[in-house]
């Protein structure tokens, strides 16, 4: 289609034997939220790492809004509007919230050699800044050290961060890890909120989040799309059942 | 906003005070080692104050930062003794040739980290070291006198004690307000978001490199203009003056004094340098009072009390100094 924002052509990764990508094919429209499951180890990680530029692939393409992005280094995509939250939290610990988000918007504010004027009085960050902290509802938490906000409000900045930078595409890597059900059930809001504004690819293992929130899935095995549909397509596809869901199922059973 | 009157301040404000007012008591009591002691101490401050703007504030710990003193001081000794006494020549050729060098040591050091960093760090401060020890015309490993001061004509006369220690003093003030307006600039916001996570820098969108490759030059060029003051202090350059140890001392200051912080590296230049004259004298007396004798010998132990001190600090405050008397106003 050609309406896809983010395109991937047979996306290829080699670890030494390991094949943590296999000829991946997948596309993301402007108007949808896109989520990608699959079991420990079926390569999501090295996929989104592909997609930002952390890992270029062995062989095929990847087109973000018309242009090939597939050699091109992080910042650079950054910059064409690719934005991404991390798996692990990862923000600046020592800063306050409001100053995490306004380096986010810095970075998409022209270049940086600037050395005299006071940054953290510079209304043309801070305002942006603290628009994108009440988009996660973190408005109040804005002078507080990083170090201190407890795990839901770090997963909410790291949204916040990305949304900073003027995405045209937020690439979500397991929001929710680590997230009790109450913090899921407020990230799952949130991103409801989101997915209105912006096109969103959603790496995620909370079935029940992406079920509720995904207007198409793709399912990764193996580094391999075993399929690519609509939730209720997914939900009903023997293979992802076999692959994935049953495992799930397991999974819940244990527990 | 924060309030501006805190023991921190007040103890900043009364060290500034001091040090502007210091010429005024050796000027009247003919005190001259004092003033010398000091100016000594604003010079390496200066020195100490460029380090923590890469290493405190960028994380990039250099152990090869005496080189620029080395390179700002050869700078002024080589053109003295080839008859260029104008400070006009010397001083930015001094500061250009110390920018390059920050520029070659930072392509190649900036791309690893860690250990990796420092080593490659030092290993240039080393062959800068060798290089001045081979250069024979300039007195090899035996150093050079300097003839004469860097010559400004009518502008100031650097031979008079008082009006180079004010000279010092003014480059070590605007010294600190620059780094302090580098800081809080955007350009400063990204080099503290580098030093806390480098990785996500990158992933909102920021070419990290070349902007800790200015601030690494910026520094270079503020501790080669220390080299100059150093060279013009004592009328004698040597290969000592790059030494790896000297290099440590740096690191030690901004260390003790506070790498926090603009302030904190002066503190600690004062602290160490203090300590280092003062340490021996009272060991001295101590051991006079307690044995009746004077025994010369055991001054020469002033850093086993020097160390453990060091150690401390390190441990209990990790803000240094600076930190610690930032703390009070909680407590």
């Amino acid at each position: 289609m050609a309406d896809a924002l983010l395109k991937i052509e047979g996306l290829t990764k080699r670890f030494g034997g390991v094949v943590a990508s296999d000829n991946i094919a997948l596309e993301v429209y402007r108007d949808e939220l896109h989520a990608v499951i699959g079991p420990n180890g079926a390569g999501k990680t090295t996929l989104i790492g592909q997609l930002t530029g952390e890992i270029l692939p062995n062989a095929g393409r990847i087109f973000f809004n018309g242009t090939d992005i597939t050699g091109m280094p992080v910042h650079a995509r950054s910059a064409l509007g690719l934005a991404r939250s991390f798996q692990i939290t990862s923000l600046f610990l020592d800063f306050t919230a409001l100053d995490n988000v306004a380096l986010a918007v810095q970075a998409h504010a022209g270049h940086s050699f600037r050395f005299w004027r006071n940054a953290r009085r510079d209304e043309r960050l801070r305002e942006p800044a603290l628009v994108s902290l009440a988009r996660v509802g973190l408005r109040e938490r804005a002078d507080v050290i990083v170090r201190n906000l407890s795990h839901g409000e770090q997963r909410q900045l790291e949204i916040a961060m990305a949304l900073a930078t003027k995405p045209r595409l937020l690439l979500l890597d397991e929001p929710m890890a680590g997230m009790g059900p109450e913090e899921s059930a407020r990230m799952v809001e949130t991103l409801r909120e989101l997915k209105r504004e912006l096109p969103i690819l959603l790496i995620e293992h909370d079935m029940e989040a992406v079920f509720a929130l995904a207007d198409r899935i793709t399912v990764l095995v193996y580094g391999r799309v075993i399929a690519t549909g609509i939730p209720e397509v997914i939900r009903a596809n023997a293979e992802v059942r076999s692959a994935y869901l049953g495992e799930e199922e397991e999974e819940e059973i244990r527990a | 906003m924060k309030p501006l009157l805190t023991p921190r301040n007040a103890v900043v404000a009364a060290v500034i005070a001091v040090l502007v007012l210091l010429p005024l008591y050796t000027g009247a009591t003919g005190n001259t080692f004092l003033l010398t002691l000091f100016t000594r101490i604003v010079i390496l401050a200066i020195a100490a104050v460029s380090l923590n703007l890469i290493m405190g504030f960028g994380g990039m710990v250099s152990f090869g930062h005496a080189a620029y003193l080395g390179i700002g001081g050869y700078v002024v000794g080589i053109l003295a003794k080839e008859g260029v006494d104008s400070g006009f020549v010397q001083w930015p050729l001094a500061l250009v040739l110390s920018g390059l060098f920050a520029l070659a040591v930072g392509a190649l050091s900036l791309r690893t980290r860690g250990v990796y960093f420092i080593m490659i760090t030092l290993a240039f401060a080393q062959v800068a070291y060798y290089v001045a020890n081979g250069l024979d015309r300039y007195g090899g490993d035996d150093g050079l006198t300097i003839q004469r001061r860097s010559d400004f004509g009518a502008l100031i006369d650097l031979s008079n004690r008082t009006a180079f220690y004010y000279l010092c003093l003014a480059v070590l003030l605007a010294t600190l307000y620059l780094v302090w307006r580098i800081v809080n600039s955007r350009f400063g916001m990204v080099i503290q978001g580098a030093r806390s996570n480098e990785r996500r820098m990158r992933a909102i969108g920021f070419p990290t490199f070349r902007y800790k490759l200015v601030c690494f030059v910026i520094a270079g060029v503020l501790c080669g203009l220390a080299g100059v003051l150093l060279a013009n202090h004592t009328n004698f350059i040597s290969p000592a003056l790059m030494h790896w140890t000297r290099s440590g001392d740096l690191i030690v200051m901004a260390v003790m004094g506070g790498m926090g912080s603009v302030f904190g590296p002066v503190i600690g230049a004062i602290t160490l340098l203090v300590l280092e004259e003062a340490l021996p004298h009272l060991i001295g007396v101590a051991t006079w009072v307690a044995t009746g004798k004077e025994i010369a010998a055991v001054k020469e132990y002033w850093q086993l009390i020097l160390g453990p001190m060091l150690l401390l600090i390190v441990l209990f405050a990790r803000g240094g100094i600076d930190g610690l008397l930032t703390g009070l106003r909680r407590g």
